[in-house]
Order: structure tokens, then sequence, then C-alpha cells
């Protein structure tokens, strides 16, 4: 993948492989991998997300072979597997707080990914790449949750395929070919799971190319320069393998405390009663990892003008690599684009706070009636566009960085790596 | 410096997840009902399990009280007597062989089809069954209940916010005299836990509405408490097997990262980093 191979066949089986199917020299480059040396565990994240993948569509096989998918024996059938089928127990809990940690780690990964300036040249496409990914994620995220056809799926479903009836001209249109009829029903239940099922391997695919060009380009580091020399990187396995390992250790003891001891806490008890078409809940909240777009959603008055600011949420994303004007790659070397970094990670829980509160509750009991979140959300969408348009552009022009360390080794024995 | 950014990002994500998964609790609360009053039960905390004998008396209020309106959907007889249900016996590994539970099983009248004719016919349950509906259809049991439907008791607990508090509360604590700015729409009670404080179920719990086989007081608190028991067992049947199955994982993860951690040390003992 980068730089000529290393790989020497040591028997016979061996050399008539490589011959043939050179598998054992793709493998054997591939854990050989040259990473930089100062690597920290913001960077286990790619390998604990790929677990997650994997653990997802394990999971989530085996409970589609007990799940069905109809309006009337969806929601039975998810308590049949909790119940009755064989550690169900487990694998039910393991697959919906699994996605809750997926969307964890996605996140922790992309703001590791925006600190240390991950995005820029040469890996832009790299970040692009991750961004699909995400959105795919986000996609599969939301036709799961309608899976259990509960009151919070079912409403949350009608709310998100609202969104594409906003849209002028086609959108009535849209929204009925979406569902397969004028509203959520068995055939938007049917058409969700065979999606559901679809896009982890749309993702998985995605995660090949990702991590083919991370091969290609060369992971990136907390102090942003290139490796130079041979002293600057380290092979993958065993370095960052037992690393990683290590870390995801870890992380596995998080994702076991929620399945074990609070597999409802990142749910909705609203969720546990049937989907009813006839009965509204009093508030229709997205799951915990949407609730930051559900917030910019509300926040402006307009349907279709929120509507357009959540997508351009995401949108944005995409572009970041050429928002970003400095050539500076790590926000350790830039000292007042990181305090804008610091705020923008901020907001983005306040945002998420905002989108699980009514938008006319108080936030802030400041002023003669205090501050609602709708006015709090509205503050925080701003700034989370400014951060993109003009803070970053701007702040690549004019900020004074400090200086960069001459090369990863030399930085590492200094201590400053 | 640089240790100290890491510190500080791990401290505001921590920090914030904890005000945020607050809030999202607090979220669905407000309007006018009561917060419900927090309860001591054996079940919670990593180790908890249910009272075996509380379920039990908490099964003969359901059974003589609140099922006359309300179902068990997702329960089925042989659940009564499966491991860390409220009548396991170590003696009948299989639940449909559990006396007792063949005997529970009896006393409701199960619809079935003849065998022999196709005709419809009411006969016993058997462990085997799943609890029956108490009405034939949602419109049925409106029309029964003053226009409101009583929901399903196997999964009331989680799917009400508060959980067994909120239960507990409603049942035993919740009926009182209606304040006198209040006013109450026709065939409604008030309560003042339940959302907008009016509901259609009248006051189900009085003094001595059951008689206890082991000579527990049947006060309204009591029978609240073990009915709500019951009820938590219903909501999450696998509870006490997914606790210890889960200190187990604690337990290896635990030894497995330290090992990690001492080989991740070990290979790169020779490296400055």
């Amino acid at each position: 993948m980068s730089g000529p191979s290393t790989y020497e066949p040591k028997y016979a089986a061996e050399r008539w492989l490589d011959k043939r199917l050179p598998i054992i020299r793709m493998s054997v480059d591939f854990m050989g991998f040259p990473s930089p040396r100062n690597l920290n565990y913001w960077y286990a994240f790619g390998g604990i997300l790929t677990l997650c993948l994997v653990a997802q569509i394990i999971t989530g096989i085996i409970l589609a072979m007990h799940y069905t998918p109809h309006v009337d024996l969806a929601f039975d059938s998810v308590q049949r597997i909790r119940r009755d089928v064989p550690f169900g127990w487990l694998l039910q809990p393991m697959h919906a707080v699994g996605a809750s940690m997926f969307f964890l780690a996605v996140y922790i990964h992309m703001f590791r990914g925006m600190f240390y300036g991950s995005y820029k040249n040469p890996r832009e496409l790299l970040w692009i790449i991750g961004c699909l990914i995400y959105l795919a994620m986000m996609a599969t995220g939301f036709l799961g949750y309608t899976l259990p056809w509960g009151q919070m799926s079912f409403w949350g479903a009608t709310v998100i395929t609202g969104f594409f009836g906003a849209i002028p001209i086609v959108g009535e249109s849209l929204q009925q070919w979406l569902l397969g009829g004028y509203s959520v029903g068995n055939p938007t239940l049917q058409r969700f799971f065979s999606l559901h099922y679809l896009l982890p391997f749309v993702i998985a695919a995605l995660v090949g190319l990702h991590i083919w060009a991370v091969h290609h380009v060369g992971q990136n580091n907390p102090i942003g320069i290139e490796p130079k020399s041979k002293s600057d990187t380290l092979p993958f396995h065993p370095f960052y393998t037992m690393k990683d390992a290590f870390a995801i250790a870890v992380f596995l003891m998080i994702f076991a405390l929620f399945v074990f001891y609070l597999p409802d806490a990142l749910g909705h008890a609203d969720n546990y009663q049937r989907a009813d078409p006839m009965k509204t809940p009093p508030h229709i909240v997205p799951e915990w990892y949407f609730l930051p777009f559900y917030a910019i959603l509300r926040a402006v008055p307009d349907k279709l003008l929120g509507i357009i600011l959540m997508f351009g949420a995401i949108a944005v994303l995409f572009v970041l690599p050429w928002l970003d004007t400095s050539k500076v790659r790590s926000m350790r070397f830039r000292p007042i684009t990181k305090w804008f970094f610091i705020i923008f990670l901020i907001n983005g829980f306040i945002l998420g706070w905002c989108g699980a509160k009514a938008p006319d509750a108080i936030a802030i009991p400041i002023g003669e009636h205090g501050m609602t979140f709708k006015w709090l959300s509205r503050i925080s969408t701003l700034y989370y566009f400014a951060y993109f348009i003009p803070i970053l552009p701007v702040m690549g022009w004019i900020e004074k960085t400090k200086p960069l360390p001459e090369s990863i080794t030399k930085a590492v024995l200094s201590g400053d790596a | 410096m640089l240790k100290t950014m890491t510190k500080t990002f791990a401290a505001i994500a921590l920090v914030s997840t904890a005000l945020f998964a607050g809030s999202l609790n607090a979220s669905a609360a407000g309007g006018a009902e009561a917060k419900p009053e927090a309860q001591k039960w054996g079940f919670t905390g990593p180790f908890g399990t249910y009272d075996r004998l509380a379920m039990q008396r908490g099964y003969q209020v359901y059974k003589e009280t609140c099922s006359s309106c309300h179902a068990l959907e997702h329960l089925a007889f042989r659940h009564l007597g499966e491991k860390g249900g409220p009548f396991y016996d170590a003696k009948y590994p299989n639940p449909n062989d559990n006396p007792v539970v063949k005997a529970f099983a009896k006393e409701w009248e199960i619809t079935d089809l003849d065998q022999d004719s196709g005709d419809p016919i009411e006969r016993p349950g058997i462990p085997a069954d799943g609890f029956p509906d108490i009405f034939p259809n949602a419109i049925a049991a409106a029309a029964s209940n003053g226009g409101a439907v009583p929901p399903d008791l196997s999964l009331i607990v989680p799917a009400r916010v508060g959980g067994v508090d909120y239960v507990y509360s409603l049942l035993a604590k919740g009926y009182t005299d209606v304040p006198h700015d209040f006013k109450l729409s026709e065939g409604t009670n008030y309560n003042k836990y339940f959302p907008g404080n009016q509901i259609a179920m009248a006051p189900p719990l009085f003094e001595d509405a059951v008689e206890y086989a082991d000579g527990t007081k049947a006060t309204t608190e009591q029978m609240a408490r073990d009915v709500v028991e019951f009820l938590a067992w219903a909501g999450d049947p696998k509870m006490e097997v997914r606790k210890k199955v889960g200190f187990a994982t604690f337990l290896f993860l635990f030894i497995f990262a330290l090992l990690l951690f001492m080989t991740y040390k070990e290979v790169w003992r020779n490296v400055d980093h």
C-alpha cells in the first residue's frame, strides 16, 4: 500500500502462494504499516469503531433471524427475543446499546480528527469518506430505531420522513414514495428493515476505502507534521495493535456497564409502548446522538429553513478541508483557534441539551423571563456555523501559530509529543 | 501542557455527559404531576435481586385485583416458574412441570379450537399458554372502561418514566382529595402522579383487598409494593442473570485489560514516546 513491500516468503508453500495470490504479503505489509510513534489514545478509536461495526453486524444478523418486520408482530417479536430466545436478553441490548457506543466512538473519532487537523492535505478524501460513513451510520441508526415499533420508533419515523415532505414541489410525492403510502405503515417498516440490513454492508465497504486511504497517505499525529525519517515511525504491529487492544478492553468495560447494568439509560420509556398511530407522545425526541441536529432543526420557525440548516450542518463537514486555511494541522500549535475548537465542542453538548428539551422551557434563568431553549439553540446554531465560516478561514489567515518541532522524533525526545 | 489538554478534554466530556444524561431524564417530567417518591428496592444496584416472596404476593394482587382489566401481554404461565421468576423451583428446571405453575395456569380459561371439530372452545390453561387477553380487542376494552384502554402490565414498569417508583407512587399514594381549584372531567379520578392528574382507573387497591397466605398484612402500601415487585420482574425477567453475567464479564475484562496493558508496556519498553 505505501512503500515497497518488505515481505520475504520463508517456506516453499509461502513462495508458491505468493506467486499466485500474494495474500500473505498483503497482510504482512498491512500489519507492518509505518505509524507515527507519537500517537496517543485518541487514535485508538479507529480500531474501536471497527470492532463496533463488526459487533453490530454479528448481533444484527442473529437478531434478524428472530425479528418479524410487520406492524402487528414487530413489537412482540422484540419482546420475544428479550424473553424467550436463548441469549436474546444479551443480544438485543448489545445491539441497541451498541448503536449508542458506535456513535459515541465516532464522535470522539471525528473531534479528534478536527483537533489534530487530520482532514488537511493530503487527507481530504480520507476525511470525506469518513463523513460518508457517518452519514450512512445516521441513516442506519434511524432506520434501526424504527424496527422495534414502539411509540418513539413510529413517531420518530413520522417526524423524520416528514422532512422530505417540506421540500418544495416534489416533497409530498417524494415522501409518499419513501414511505410506501400516505403515512408510516407496514410498507414503511418492511423497507426500513430491508435497508437497515443493507446499509451496514455499504458502511463496511466505505470503511474499506477509509482504511485504504489512511494506509496510502499515512496517519496524521498529535503534532501534525509528516514523518520524515524511519525513526519517526513504528510498525503498526505490535506497537499499535497492543495499544489499541488495551484501549478496546477499556472501551468494552464502558460498553458492558451499559449493556448489563443500564440497558435502558440511553433509550426512552415510550419505546416500551407499542406504536399507536392515534396517540402522539407529549415529547417526540430522537435518540441522543441526533439531538444536536434536532436542536438545529427546531431553532428556526420555518420548517424548510430548519431542514436546510440541519442538512447544512452535516454538509459543511464535507468541505471542512477547504474551509480551514491554516497551514498548521494540529490545534496544539494554534493558540487562539484551539479555544474556538473547545467552545465548538462544548457548543455541541449545549445543542444536544437543547434538542432534549421543549423549545419553550427555560434554559438559563437570566433577565426578566429567562432564556428559553429555543433562543439558546439559536445562539448555539449560529456558533456551530460560525466556527466553519468565518472563524476557521479567517483564523487560518491571521493567527500566528507556534513554531512546529523539527521532527516527530525530536518532539518525542523533548517530551513535547 | 499537552497532557493537561488531554485531561481537560476528558474532564469536559465527562462533566458534559453527566449533565446531559441528567437533563435527558429530567426532560420527560414537567407539568402539574408530582415527582414519584423514591423507594428502596432490593433489585436495584449491581447485585440486586428480586424478592421472591414479594413477587409471589404481587402475583396474587395482580390475579385478584388487576387482572379484571389489565393483561400481561408478553408473559406466559411458564415464565412464572422460570429461573429468576416468582415461583421458580430448583426441582423443576423445566417450568412446564412445576405443579404451582400448572395450578395457576388451570385457573385461567383459554380460548382454543377443538382439535376434532375445529369449533371454538374454552379450556383450562397449561403452563405453555400465554396469559390471555382480558378484552377481545382494543375497542371492547375502551368501551368497557369509559373510553380508556387499560394498558398492558407486562411492560408497565419500563414503559413509564420513573419506573417502579412511579407505579408504586401512583398506586399507593396518588389517589388524594381533588384540590379545590382543579376541575375533574367526568369518569376520571384525581391522581397526583398521573400525567395531567386525571386517570380513568378508579383507586384499585384498598385495605385487605386480598388475603395473603403468608399472613402479611394487606395494607394499600404493602400490596402496591408487592405488585410493583412482580411487575418489575414481568418487565425485565432476565435482570438477575444479566447482572450475574455482567459481573463475570467485568471480572474478565478487568484482568484482560491488565494483561493487555502489561503487554503494551513491555512491547514499548525500549521505545521513547
